[in-house]
């Protein structure tokens, strides 16, 4: 019989990083892709201002910050900061699931959950659905090279050939990507708050409206392009 | 009353352990649920059976002793309710309830339902409580304190340390026990010189002895038999950040035993 004096008194393993840090890495580079988000969304409505006035934004965002800096200076630094921002939530999100799969060796016969929202039990597939989807869509509107129009410079015709009515499954795949990255918003923004001890008893309700507020309105304003292409909105 | 319970059955911390179904036809709806596994137990006793192993000790909802997942939620269906103090009233007649233990990696299976939650102690050895000189108790007027701050130290300090919040849990993370002793020290006078040495230790614990990260989805309040709220977790959060960003706030590193 194993009696409980024969077991290790002191767990042997140290932990290099504490989860705590870990999580504080998810929300910094979470509200760093975030304000990124914002940014990007405001961009993508300047083409209810016409064609022109979108082209004339993505120009802008390679000259901007000149004569100060060089041409592109500005964008390359958002590109780094952002690229740094995504491998330290990915790589902590790997991290910190790695460790609640060992904290959960054997799993319940019966369990189902109770509280958590939908957001939050997707978090994690979630996430690598919106990176898949990251990855087309450079490979879409940044590079060009899966865009049918695919002309550098051409904001507004790329956008328009590729949210054609005849792609409705391009447009459809965005909805889906944009509505998974609301869902993921909506509990990331609540959870870094909590996470970085922003919350209270009293705060909390009106935290998670706030979350939820801000998803849909990132959600709509990002929807709010391809749909206007598709249905001829924007033509 | 007719039940038909599915119990997790395991002979060791070794052996793989497997569900067995035992039917039981006199229980009472009166009878809380460690009486109904005391009436199996006895029946298993007459037929030579061996007794399911489970835990309990005060039998009236203080001690955190008693543990059991029922029907998939730690300490059973009813809010803010102990397995001791859970009653079969809250049962239908004739329904069949799954019995399993508390599982954790931190938390391993001792026999049946029995798990071995030693890994909290350690955790409040690594800094959870107040380094005192014993003696008589301090004239309790000497040191005030606020009734707001008052009342959200007893409120956290309810914590019984059952474990229900790892139970629960996706991640297997103790936060919830954790923000509720660091909130109930650190919300007191008394508290306050090893507030922040006390969040560091106590948080490299907890991750020591393997349990995961808080993902916030707030099952451990839900399951808590004594509704510690989610927001203990937020304070630990901000105890955690300010320790670290903080070098005199974290002091000298805590007396180690």
């Amino acid at each position: 019989m194993v009696t409980l004096g024969q077991r290790a008194t002191k767990p042997t393993a140290r932990v290099r990083v504490t989860s705590l840090q870990l999580k504080l890495i998810m929300a910094v580079s979470g509200a760093i892709l975030i304000a990124f988000l914002i940014v990007h969304m405001l961009g993508n409505l300047k083409l209810f201002f016409g064609a022109t006035a979108i082209d004339e934004y993505s120009a802008w965002l390679r000259t901007a910050g000149e004569p100060a800096v060089p041409a592109g200076t500005l964008l390359w630094v958002t590109r780094i900061v952002l690229l740094a921002a995504v491998i330290g939530h990915i790589w902590s999100a790997a991290v910190l699931t790695g460790r609640a799969h060992r904290a959960r060796p054997v799993r319940y016969v019966h369990r189902r959950p109770v509280n958590g929202s939908y957001a939050a039990r997707t978090m994690r597939w979630g996430g690598v659905i919106i990176a898949l989807f990251v990855i087309y869509h450079l490979l879409d509107l940044t590079t060009g090279t899966l865009n049918p129009h695919g002309v550098h410079g051409e904001v507004a015709a790329n956008l328009i050939a590729d949210f054609a009515p005849e792609r409705w499954y391009v447009t459809l795949f965005y909805a889906l990507a944009v509505i998974a990255l609301a869902f993921h918003v909506r509990h990331g923004v609540w959870s870094a708050l909590q996470t970085i001890g922003r919350s209270s008893a009293a705060t909390q309700a009106t935290l998670k409206g706030v979350a939820l507020v801000f998803a849909v309105l990132l959600a709509v304003g990002f929807l709010s392009v391809p749909f206007a292409v598709m249905t001829g909105l924007v033509s | 009353m007719r039940l038909t319970l599915k119990v997790w059955r395991q002979s060791g911390p070794d052996d793989a352990g497997r569900l067995v179904t035992y039917q039981v036809d006199d229980a009472s709806e009166d009878m809380s649920f460690l009486e109904l596994i005391d009436v199996l137990n006895e029946r298993l006793i007459l037929d030579g059976e061996e007794p399911v192993a489970f835990d309990h000790d005060c039998r009236e909802g203080i001690c955190g002793a008693c543990s059991m997942v029922i029907n998939g939620e730690p300490h059973g269906p009813q809010k803010a309710t102990t397995t001791c103090q859970l009653h079969l009233r809250h049962f239908r007649d004739g329904e069949t309830i799954t019995v399993e233990p508390f599982r954790a990696g931190a938390f391993p299976v001792v026999r049946d339902l029995v798990v071995d939650r030693s890994a909290f102690d350690r955790v409040i050895a690594a800094g959870g409580y107040i380094t005192a000189p014993t003696g008589t108790a301090p004239e309790a007027h000497s040191v005030p304190v606020p009734k707001p701050q008052a009342d959200r130290a007893f409120a956290a300090a309810t914590c019984i340390g059952c474990g229900a919040c790892v139970a629960a849990c996706p991640n297997g993370s103790a936060s919830l026990f954790l923000g509720a002793k660091i909130t109930h020290l650190g919300e007191l006078p008394q508290g306050q010189p090893e507030r922040y040495s006390r969040v560091l230790s106590m948080v490299e614990q907890h991750d020591a002895e393997g349990f995961g990260g808080c993902t916030n989805t707030g099952e451990c309040a839900v399951a808590c038999p004594k509704e510690i709220p989610l927001d203990v977790i937020s304070q630990l959060n901000r105890d955690y950040l300010a320790a670290k960003t903080s070098k005199r706030k974290a002091g000298a590193a805590p007396a180690k035993s």
